[in-house]
């Protein structure tokens, strides 16, 4: 069962392709992040997913529909834009009435719901201040908030923590998790490395228009393969008692002798083995670190490129 | 379907209702303008005679109701922008309502605020000499609504025309004022060059002030029929341009 179904869409703006043959799919109740830096085309694809602007061609679907029949769509729908969407002429209660009215929301229903939001975010005692006086970050819970009141099926967020401070990030990132336990699909799009992987299930790789890579964090980095070991000895030892298993791939010692980096296939599998070896040897170990290769390992891989999103 | 539409312009004029409780100033502020001409030009003009109309306060006050409805109104339309500048638009753009409702809850808000406003200078040039037919405030209703559907259309189109606020000040110079100077509102269209005549029976300015005179003072150089119907023609007309130039925004 599919939330978001994409078929070889393809935008152009003046003869460049904003978005060039991208297709993929989306699982029901997944987050998905869109990963790309500025101009890849993110925030585009999100318009055109939202009913905002028509492909060049292609095919998309959202909840089963076809992006086409924009009502339809719209109904099964919220949405976060890149920027904030508030009337700063209402309160923040207001603005939450509104939207409920303007989704249908019956007057019982929305009292109790918009109350449960507010709180949810932390807004209770400014609600009933203009949205004028808010900060970014208030600005962007109440547009959090909206979306608790009318609980669509599938939820667009486009760049939901940009220029937010760590622990609002973090309360944005506990909202998209409290929201895709209730079973909404969450479809977002970053060029924050470590929101993709912290929060989400799949990640497709966006650059210049074109999906680079699609998949589950994990899978992605195991695809990648290459781990680094960091080992840190009392004293020098000799390159057999490493070398000698299967998942090292390389080995460069430093002058010393003691500092050694290890190119592994499976990092995490080879720290007990070398270990175990080391100590029989007779050699003590001072520290040992493994890195996992990031998403940021992955695009540069992918692109040949510094991801600079960040 | 039908109930949804109502209930979603309902809820988009009770939005702008909200905005217009909340800057009462701007209401009164936006009255100044009006008021002004009003006072200065009554007591300025004293004794002028036009029309056959005795008083000129008489003649002038319906002309200062459709300024005030020309201005409210073109501001109502013309505000989209703003509401594109604070990112609003986006939140009514991926609301399942549709674009029909949404221009509707527009103009019917914007028709509510320029009824307030046309009424606000009916009843304070009272006291400055204004003695209107009593049954003519409540007639004067069609047409004071039907000038605020047409400059909250023309608003819209302008709003797409000029994309940011800019060309405002352009909008209101050259084509708020000159439709406004242009409209009998002042003084009688005859009075003016023949060569530009054609134009003030182009202008829909026209046909609402001289409707007003019609009900108000039982004085006017078209029949009320013809300017309610005129009115009317130009409503339709600029409601249709408004809403597709709202389709480009
Ligand atoms: N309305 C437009 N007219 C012309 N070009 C556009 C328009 N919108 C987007 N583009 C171009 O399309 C490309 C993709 O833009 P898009 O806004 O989708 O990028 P993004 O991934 O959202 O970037 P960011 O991280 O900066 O938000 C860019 O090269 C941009 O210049
Ligand atoms: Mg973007």
């Amino acid at each position: 069962m599919y939330s978001i179904v994409v078929d070889e869409l393809v935008k152009r703006y003046n003869g460049t392709k904003a978005l060039d043959c991208v297709s993929f799919k989306v699982r029901k109740g997944c987050i998905f992040a869109l990963l790309g830096p500025n101009g890849a085309g993110k925030t585009t694809l999100t318009n055109i997913l939202t009913t905002l602007i028509e492909p060049d061609s292609g095919y998309a679907e959202v909840a089963g529909i076809s992006v086409k029949e924009k009502i339809k769509v719209r109904e099964r729908i919220g949405v976060v834009f890149q920027e904030p969407a508030l009337d700063t002429r209402l309160t923040a209660r207001e603005n939450l009435e509104f939207h409920a009215m303007l989704y249908g929301v019956s007057k019982k229903e929305r009292e109790k719901r918009i109350e449960k939001a507010l709180e949810l975010v932390g807004l209770k005692e400014w609600q009933d201040v203009l949205v004028e006086k808010f900060s970014g970050g208030m600005k962007r819970k109440l547009e959090m908030a909206r979306v608790f009141v009318h609980t669509p099926e599938v939820l667009f967020l486009d760049e939901p923590t940009l220029g937010l401070d760590i622990q609002t990030r973090r309360k944005i990132w506990n909202y998209i998790k409290m929201l895709r336990s209730k079973g909404i699909t969450i479809f977002m799009t970053t060029h924050y490395i470590e929101e993709a992987e912290n929060l989400c299930d799949m990640v497709a790789i966006i650059d210049r228009g074109k999906i680079v890579k699609i998949g589950t964090v994990d899978g992605l980095r195991r695809e990648l393969g290459e781990d680094t070991v960091y080992i840190e000895l009392f004293e020098p030892c000799r390159l057999e008692v490493i070398e000698k298993f299967e998942e090292v791939m390389e080995v460069n010692i430093g002058e010393d002798g003691k500092t050694i980096q290890i190119i592994a296939s499976k990092g995490d599998e080879l720290i007990p083995k070398l270990l175990s070896s080391l100590s029989r040897s007779g050699i003590k170990v001072k520290a040992v670190s493994v890195k996992t290769p990031g998403l940021e390992d992955v695009f540069m891989k992918l692109t040949g490129r510094k991801f600079d999103g960040v | 379907m039908e109930s949804k539409l109502l209930l979603s312009i309902y809820v988009l004029w009770l939005r702008e209702m909200k905005r217009l409780i909340r800057s009462k100033s701007r209401f009164v502020s936006s009255l100044a303008m009006p008021l002004m001409f009003l006072i200065f030009l009554g007591s300025g003009f004293k004794g002028v005679q036009f029309q056959g109309v005795t008083s000129y306060i008489d003649f002038l006050t319906p002309g200062i109701a459709g300024m005030a409805v020309i201005f409210s109104s073109t501001f109502a339309g013309l505000s989209v922008l703003w509401d594109r500048e604070f990112g609003f638009l986006k939140e009514i753009a991926v609301a399942p309502v549709s674009n029909v409702a949404v221009i509707c809850g527009r103009i019917a808000g914007s028709a509510t605020t320029s009824v307030f406003q046309a009424m606000a200078i009916l009843i304070l040039s009272v006291p400055l000499g204004f003695s209107p037919a009593t049954t003519g405030i409540v007639a004067s209703l069609p047409f004071i609504v039907l000038m605020a559907i047409t400059f909250t259309g023309m608003g819209l189109f302008f709003a797409a025309l000029i994309r940011d606020f800019h060309g405002f000040g352009l909008v209101i110079n050259f084509v708020i004022f000159p439709l406004f100077f242009l409209s009998g509102a002042v003084f009688p269209i005859s009075n003016l060059p023949s060569v530009v005549l054609p134009v003030a029976y182009l202008n829909p300015l026209f046909y609402g002030v001289d409707g007003l005179r019609a009900v108000l003072l039982k004085n006017s150089v078209l029949p009320a029929w013809f300017d309610l119907v005129a009115s009317l023609i130009f409503s339709v007309v600029t409601v249709i341009v408004g809403a597709k130039a709202f389709d480009r925004l």
